[in-house]
């Protein structure tokens, strides 16, 4: 980690971003500072949260997973289907959920390790496609809603409210219960390392004796399954599934995330902790956006700009940080011939 | 004009650390093929690169017909009439034959690209080289032979008065070699000049006029051909004394840790075999591009095998992966540090447990304590120049970037260390503290492996050196044995026969 990040890994520059945020809205919008909208945020920052997850893991092997927004919506089909079908029980349909969003990510990562295909960006857009078909057949292109509130609790309900959905929301909690456990699994196990040391390079990785396939399939079958979780809290959310919202720019949100959080496409980089901070800017944002009533085209409008921004920011510090080294290197090397001149 | 087509004088190019050339002379006249030959790293390729624009000599002049010439960029250099065949030949294989020989040179007829004279005249330049062809088809539908005469043919519609062939026949089959040797003659015969760079002794005696030697970035000699014979030619290419700078240490020859049999990978190794022991180092000599990196990644697993047996301490093992050849208790410390060797965005920290994650994690943590320990250790007794063990390795130099890659497989405490180029592009202090590891590394007992290109370094820490070519074994020297010199071993590289 280099010397200009706290302790998690966060640049200061995107938390003071997100400071910022919230500073101008509270100032624009009395309304931002209010416990249900601070609430709401967390709500919303729920979904894309958990997608990021998946794609924080890609990113770092220098890959990519376009497959996880269409994931998560066919696997809340998958549960909306079953359910119609007469499965009422709650832990089942998650558990099937969840076995069936990862079964779908270990696909993307048997094409990208065993058949070779050249970069994921292609097989996991394949996908997004296959896995859009996929949700509308099973609903049978139609939005399916009623379901058992054993299933709605994680996107709906809340903890330490006066009513049951005015209080902390159940989804936040479990998004940083599992932000928690993938920052210690990257930080300081084994697999962990061995994801960011294959996205640095992976020939090098391969060659310390890493079984660098299996990494990979790893990285995506985990995608695949905060992907299916990612639909699950939808599902609560909205109390609904719908297959023709498998082509939404879910991915997008996840990606950007990502990147301003500090995760590049080159690889080998990238936080939990900053991918939190992204999540959280995304949501503010829109959030922002909504309160000021501000028409929803421009919310995109500025949301781009804000993912180039952010990729700006980055080569414009792996820049001025290279440009360091040269000035300390040179600046070596001439004291150096001064001591063999003064010799 | 002068009496040269190309002439240099005293050109020196240097590079941080190193003179590559220094006061190279080099003379090539009209409608002569003129040789030049030398060692690994001699100077031909910056030699070749100076003439052709990619770098700029810092003294020294370069003439063309008599006419002093600077090349600052390859156009210049292009414009004067120099062109290169290199050896890794610039071919768009999915574009047709004309598109690659007019690339940059397109005929237009009005705005539109005049195909239909392209065609002609690129059918009619191959026809000149001998190649009847289609030039509509790709260029990757034809063989290596036909498509190095591509580049020749680019060189002869831009009208070169001399065109530098860079190993041409490194990957030709015979038949392609004689079509070559044949064009060769041809544009000798139109007045170009032709500067032939080669390993193979015997293409030189046939086709050359004269022939350089250069050693170690300096002029030798040129000889008319028929002054030259195989063992004055090796004997001009080797000729220097042997500085003592390589702290030799012996151990105790021990068991047979590594035996290949017959180890083949089609088209690039032929029946290799030989043995490695603990308590010695192995050296692999050979030319570059003789096989001997083949052939240690081969028993690393990196790359699939056609056939061969490999025995590891008289059991027969089948390795097909790095991961497998680790567990078999192999390193290999790979010729290119910072592609295969280290992730140079990771820190000192990872990289040295790189190989090892097992041995310093507790449970399913890693064991940070554990990892900060033998870290600091290594970075002490390998003297690895560092502000801290949470540098980022890319930062580090050269000499410290292979240390920390030493460190690695030292922590993996494997019985077989290979190490291909170890002291490749790292200053003389490093290089002596690599030799220091190989000595304490016999001394204990285990088997060293050392792949170099750098004859002294051969000569001065091997205990026995096979020398390979063209994907053979050519011979084995012991340190003891009166081939253990370095006309022999060159000669043995260069395909000679060494008698007993």
């Amino acid at each position: 980690m280099t010397k200009k990040k706290s302790g998690a890994g966060v640049q200061l520059g995107t938390v003071l971003a997100l400071v910022v945020m919230c500073v101008f809205l509270a100032i624009a919008d009395k309304n931002f500072y209010s416990y249900s909208n601070i609430m709401s945020i967390f709500k919303q920052t729920a979904f894309n949260a958990f997608l990021a997850v998946g794609m924080l893991l890609c990113l770092i092997t220098a890959g990519i997973d376009l497959s996880v927004g269409a994931n998560a919506i066919f696997c809340a089909c998958l549960m909306g289907a079953l359910k119609n079908a007469g499965l009422t029980n709650g832990i089942v349909l998650m558990l099937i959920a969840i076995l069936a969003g990862g079964l779908m990510g270990l696909i993307n990562g048997t094409l990208l390790t065993r058949l070779h295909l050249p970069h994921p960006f292609v097989s996991t857009l394949g996908m997004k496609n296959v896995l859009w078909g996929l949700a509308l057949v099973v609903t049978g292109n139609q939005m399916i809603n009623n379901f058992p509130d054993s299933v709605t609790f994680l996107g709906y309900r809340t903890v330490g409210g006066s009513s049951p959905n005015n209080g902390f929301p159940v989804s936040f909690i479990v998004v940083m219960i599992l932000y928690i456990v993938m920052h210690v699994f990257l930080t300081r196990t084994a697999l962990g390392r061995s994801i960011y040391c294959a996205g640095g390079n992976i020939e090098a990785t391969r060659l310390s004796g890493i079984n660098t396939a299996n990494v990979l399939t790893f990285c995506y079958t985990m995608s695949g399954i905060t992907a299916a979780l990612g639909g699950i809290v939808s599902v609560g959310r909205s109390g609904i599934c719908n297959g023709s919202m498998a082509t939404y720019a879910y991915d997008t949100d996840a990606i950007a995330a990502c990147i301003i959080g500090g995760a590049s496409f080159t690889g080998g980089k990238g936080t939990m902790a900053g991918t939190m901070v992204g999540c959280l800017i995304i949501a503010v944002l829109r959030n922002g956006f909504a309160l000021l009533s501000i028409d929803s085209s421009v919310q995109n409008i500025v949301l781009g700009l804000v993912i180039i921004l952010a990729v700006f920011m980055d080569v414009v510090r792996a820049g001025l940080e290279a440009k360091n080294r040269r000035m300390a290197a040179a600046a070596k090397q001439e004291a150096e011939e001064k001591v063999k001149v003064a010799k | 004009m002068g009496e040269y087509v190309v002439e240099l004088k005293n050109v020196t190019k240097r590079f941080p650390g190193v003179v590559a050339l220094h006061n190279m002379q080099l003379a090539v006249k009209p409608g002569e093929i003129h040789g030049l030959i030398g060692e690994n790293g001699a100077g031909k390729s910056t030699l070749i690169k100076v003439l052709t624009g990619v770098h700029m000599a810092d003294e020294g002049e370069i003439y063309v017909h008599g006419e002093k010439k600077v090349f600052r960029n390859p156009n210049e250099s292009a414009a004067a009439g120099i062109a290169c065949v290199y050896q890794e030949l610039n071919i768009e294989k999915l574009l047709s034959v004309t598109d690659n020989i007019f690339i940059n040179k397109w005929t237009r007829k009005g705005f539109l690209l005049d195909y239909e004279s392209m065609h002609r005249k690129a059918a009619e330049v191959m026809q000149s080289l001998g190649q009847d062809i289609d030039p509509r088809k790709p260029a990757g539908t034809f063989g290596m032979g036909v498509q190095q005469m591509i580049e020749i043919a680019k060189a002869v519609l831009i009208d070169a008065k001399m065109i530098i062939m860079d190993e041409p026949t490194s990957s030709l089959g015979e038949k392609e070699v004689k079509q070559l040797m044949a064009t060769c003659r041809e544009l000798k015969a139109r007045g170009v000049g032709i500067l032939f760079v080669s390993h193979k002794l015997e293409e030189l005696f046939e086709l050359c006029d004269r022939v350089t030697v250069i050693r170690d970035g300096e002029y030798i000699e040129t000889r008319d051909i028929q002054d030259w014979t195989n063992d004055s030619l090796i004997a001009s290419m080797v000729g220097r004394t042997l500085d003592n700078l390589f702290p030799k240490e012996f151990g105790t020859k021990g068991e047979c840790m590594l035996k290949v049999e017959n180890l083949s990978i089609g088209g690039v190794l032929r029946n290799v075999s030989f043995e490695a022991y603990g308590g010695q180092v192995l050296g692999l000599s050979g030319l570059v591009g003789a096989g001997r990196t083949e052939t240690v990644r081969a028993i690393f697993g990196a790359d699939p095998i056609d056939g061969g047996k490999i025995c590891i301490k008289g059991q027969e093992v089948r390795i097909k992966s790095p991961k497998q050849a680790i567990e078999a208790g192999i390193a290999l410390l790979t010729e290119d540090r910072k592609g295969q060797g280290l992730v140079l965005a990771q820190t000192i920290r990872t990289n040295l447990i790189l190989s090892s994650f097992k041995r310093h994690s507790t449970g399913i943590f890693l064991d940070e304590k554990k990892i900060e320990e033998s870290g600091q250790g290594h970075i002490q007794s390998l003297r690895i120049k560092t502000p801290s063990i949470d540098e980022i390795v890319g930062q580090l130099s050269g000499g410290n970037q292979q240390k920390v890659v030493i460190g690695k497989w030292i922590n993996n405490d494997a019985d077989i260390y290979i190490f291909d180029e170890p002291t490749r592009g790292i200053d003389v202090g490093a290089k002596v503290e690599v030799y220091n590891v190989m000595n304490s590394l016999v001394k204990a007992g285990k088997c060293v492996i050392m792949i170099s290109s750098e004859m002294p370094e051969i000569l001065g820490m091997s205990d026995r050196v096979v020398i390979m070519r063209g994907g053979r074994v050519m011979a084995e020297v012991d340190r003891d044995s009166k081939h253990f010199n370095q006309e022999d071993i060159m000669k043995a590289a260069w395909g000679g026969s060494l008698d007993d």
